[in-house]
């Protein structure tokens, strides 16, 4: 069963992913996203990570993505333009996205931490786990993102702040 | 419990939480307008059925034999995914909401609630992030509305969903927040144990629910962004029809209206409910001991629903009281005051569950 859902929420996922990059409205690459977004959180869940998967739900899919949705409602953003593209692009793109996925799926497989790997659903991730780990042994990071958030927030601050003159 | 009870049981809970949520909700449609009415000084809906009672039925009977009208240039997969996302992602929540404790009838024991389970030691349990899913819905009920508003291809419609995605992304921030207060006195994530939490009384008969414990600027912070949320009066924006015609559904007819009609008022209830579990000790109430066993029963189905008749009132009464903001004060308020009160009382709390630990 776990199996099952796993295997159809990943089709899910590369398939919305697939759909963002070939949709030529602004609004359907969005929604499509938004699909991602989604089916990530379930994957999250199937391995067992429910504090993850629904923080991923609520900041991904319930804030982000809204805003993007609300950039595109307010600029009207039209379908998008194709150029002809490059005849370089036509010849090597898909056997190149071959041989990259190829290779890169090898050397994941070379470097395959034997007795690391945990079954689907095995993850046990609540919430007072999650924050105990964020406060002790990831402190640095935690606190390095909230600095970067603080700086994003405020170049915000400045670019919205209307000029006088 | 066997897999095949397990899914009975759970059809049977979501059969019943369904069918009295949609009779919730009609009613709520008529309460409201006979609330409404009585504060205006006229009789609100008073001719089908005795007291107009049977109003609700004759309007569902009108939402679906009405033509239903898709007009011209709207984005058409969007504009029929809309409705559906809205009153889809309205219903659902209702699902994490613990209604009463556990109930046992022919030899089964069960929690009244969708998610919950009687766990190995007889307790009732449910999913321990119950809250942050009750959140996370809620938060993706506005794609309904910002794409309703967004595929009509009209400016009010645009203009209404502009106004409601903007709005419920601001408040969602204090709605959140005004809830940890709460989470960090009970310190658990699980609708039911929240509930569990507040079971106990002080001298008998004063009930310990949060409120009480001195979250109750928590609790105001709370009933205010939630009518921002439910983009009810004084936060109506997104459907001002003085401004906006009505907003985002402006171009829906029949019963694709009726299913953003149906979705607001959902909302309300899941609101109301989170609000009595949150803050009012959900299905808890003072204890009655003098009442007769079969009575006490019932007890706590009753104190439920008083409360959420309660915040309903509420909605309805300020509804007729209060006028609609300006928009810059709806965010000013939003960001400038709520947000600030959320966050101080998040860090009072903290100090105070720390200090005492």
């Amino acid at each position: 069963m776990h199996l099952f859902l796993f295997l159809f929420f990943g089709a899910v996922c590369a398939g919305a992913a697939v759909n963002l990059l070939i949709q030529r409205k602004t609004i359907n690459s969005a929604l499509s996203l938004i699909v991602v977004m989604g089916s990530l959180a379930l994957l999250y869940l199937l391995l067992g990570a429910e504090f993850v998967a629904v923080v991923q739900v609520i900041i991904y899919a319930g804030a982000i993505m809204v805003l993007f949705i609300f950039v595109i409602m307010l600029l009207n953003a039209g379908d998008e333009e194709q150029s002809k593209g490059s005849n370089v692009a036509k010849i090597f793109g898909i056997p190149s996205l071959f041989a990259g996925g190829i290779i890169g799926i090898w050397v994941l497989l070379q470097h395959r931490p034997e007795e690391k790997l945990l079954p689907i659903g095995a993850l046990y991730g609540p919430a007072d786990k999650v924050g105990m780990m964020l406060f002790t042994k990831y402190l640095l990071a935690f606190e390095a993102t909230s600095v970067l958030v603080l700086i994003a927030i405020m170049g915000a601050v400045v670019l919205a702040r209307r000029s006088d003159s | 419990m066997s897999a095949l009870t397990f899914l009975i049981v759970a059809i049977i809970k979501i059969a019943v939480t369904l069918g009295v949520l949609l009779t919730v909700v009609a009613y709520t449609v008529w309460l409201e307008r006979k609330v409404v009415g009585r504060m205006q000084n006229r009789w609100g809906p008073s001719r089908v059925g005795p007291f107009g009672l049977l109003q609700p039925l004759a309007d569902g009977i009108k939402f679906l034999l009405k033509e239903d009208l898709v007009p011209p240039y709207v984005e058409k997969n969007i504009y029929l995914l809309a409705p559906g996302l809205a009153l889809i992602m309205a219903l659902t929540s209702i699902a994490m909401v613990p209604i009463g404790p556990i109930v046992h009838l022919f030899g089964i024991s069960t929690p009244m609630q969708i998610t919950g389970v009687v766990d190995a030691s007889g307790h009732a349990s449910d999913i321990n992030v119950g809250i942050l899913i009750v959140l996370g819905i809620t938060s993706l009920g506005v794609y309904g509305i910002a794409l309703a508003g967004w595929s009509s291809n009209s400016k009010y419609s645009l203009l209404g969903s502009l106004r409601a995605s903007a709005q419920m992304v601001s408040y969602e921030v204090s709605l959140g927040l005004s809830l940890v207060g709460v989470l960090l006195m009970s310190s658990t994530l699980s609708l039911t144990g929240i509930v569990h939490a507040q079971l106990g009384t002080w001298f008998g008969f004063i009930p310990q629910w949060y409120i009480f414990k001195g979250q109750i600027v928590a609790f105001f912070v709370y009933l205010m962004a939630a009518f921002a949320e439910t983009n009810r009066i004084p936060f109506d924006m997104p459907e001002a029809e003085t401004e906006l015609v009505a907003g985002y559904h402006t171009e829906y007819s029949s019963m694709k209206f009726a299913m953003f009609f149906m979705a607001e008022y959902a909302n309300m209830v899941t609101v109301a409910c989170i609000a009595s579990i949150m803050f009012l000790g959900g299905w808890s109430g003072p204890p009655m001991s003098f009442l007769p066993a079969a009575i006490q029963a019932f007890l706590p189905l009753v104190w439920f629903s008083l409360k959420i008749f309660c915040f309903l009132f509420l909605y309805i009464w300020i509804r007729g009281t209060l006028p609609r903001f300006r928009y810059d004060q709806l965010m000013a308020f939003g960001w400038k005051f709520l947000f600030p009160l959320a966050l101080a009382n998040v860090i009072v709390t903290a100090f105070i569950v720390a200090i005492r630990a």
